[in-house]
């Protein structure tokens, strides 16, 4: 199975680089753009069979590798 | 004193800490792989600075998973000093011998210049002997974050090993180069004895650097 991991800066983490990118998308006519916040996605694949297992140890991954939780939220999707 | 230094995949500061050890401290520090599991009796272990795996994924991530480090933490939690110097700071952040997180330069570009630098604490091993004191920074990911959680316990528990500071030692934020919380340069564990700071004391340890303030740290250590 394929899981899609998106971690993304926590709401109150200020991110330089989204407001850049937010000033880019401005200045090339999108008026619309009211914010960005930049993130991480990965993708790994699992040989799980069980998407439950799957899930738990894909969190495990998050909280010890994958994302910093003092800055940083992670969302975990499996196909 | 015995003394080690890690190297990492990238490590670049692994040499130049090890001159400056041998020079104030008369003993050359053993340079330890990575790879390697278990450290002898040690006074010192450094951390160096570097781009440690590429700064793949956050910079200090891949290499707190590295064998070693799971003796350095051992080693830290029995009290052996343990040095990290930028990217070592990341590094030990990362393994979770220190609090917060070091994110990037709040300017978003690569900072390398001097800057100066009083301690807070003046009791722990390493800023004992600290002074006021000018040495260069050199990073992109040194903007210092800690929840209000974590920050409130570094500085009622006497945390704060180092602050960005004007000439006078005043901490404004004018002197702050790179967005960090409090002007924090360097933090200090729970029982003081691990340090990790963004600025390079090696790189400023002999007259002919062009300054010899961060001798200070190596002779708190040694003396």
């Amino acid at each position: 199975m394929l899981a899609k991991i998106y971690i993304t800066l926590k709401k109150d983490v200020l991110d330089p680089q989204g407001s850049v990118i937010a000033n880019s998308l401005k200045s090339l006519g999108f008026n619309n753009v009211e914010d960005v916040r930049q993130g991480k996605f990965i993708e790994i694949k699992l040989n799980n069979k069980d998407k439950d297992d799957a899930q738990k140890q894909l969190g495990e991954m998050c909280e010890k590798l994958l994302a910093n939780l003092v800055i940083e939220d992670y969302k975990i999707e499996i196909e | 004193m015995k003394s080690h230094v890690i190297v990492f995949p990238g490590s670049n500061c692994d040499r130049d800490v090890a001159v400056a050890i041998k020079s104030i401290s008369g003993q050359k520090p053993e340079m330890l792989w990575h790879k390697e599991t278990s450290i002898d009796h040690s006074d010192l272990i450094v951390v160096p600075g570097g781009f440690s795996y590429g700064d793949y994924l956050r910079c200090g991530a891949m290499a707190s998973t590295s064998p070693i480090m799971q003796d350095v933490v051992k080693k830290a939690k029995e009290g052996v000093p343990v040095l990290g110097i930028c990217n070592g700071f990341q590094i030990l952040i990362e393994s979770g011998l220190l609090d917060g997180a070091l994110m990037r330069n709040s300017s978003l570009s690569f900072i390398c210049q001097d800057v100066l630098i009083k301690s807070k604490n003046k009791s722990s091993v390493f800023t004992r002997k600290s002074k006021l004191a000018k040495m260069p920074i050199a990073h992109n990911e040194g903007n210092f974050f800690a929840t209000s959680e974590q920050l409130k316990k570094i500085e009622d528990n006497d945390q704060i090993a180092f602050q960005y500071c004007d000439e006078t030692g005043n901490v404004e934020q004018s002197s702050n180069p790179n967005g960090s919380l409090a002007n924090i340069a360097g933090i200090l564990n729970e029982n003081k004895n691990v340090l990790g700071m963004m600025p390079h004391p090696e790189r400023a340890a002999e007259k002919i650097h062009g300054c010899d303030d961060g001798k200070i740290i190596f002779e708190s250590i040694f003396n």
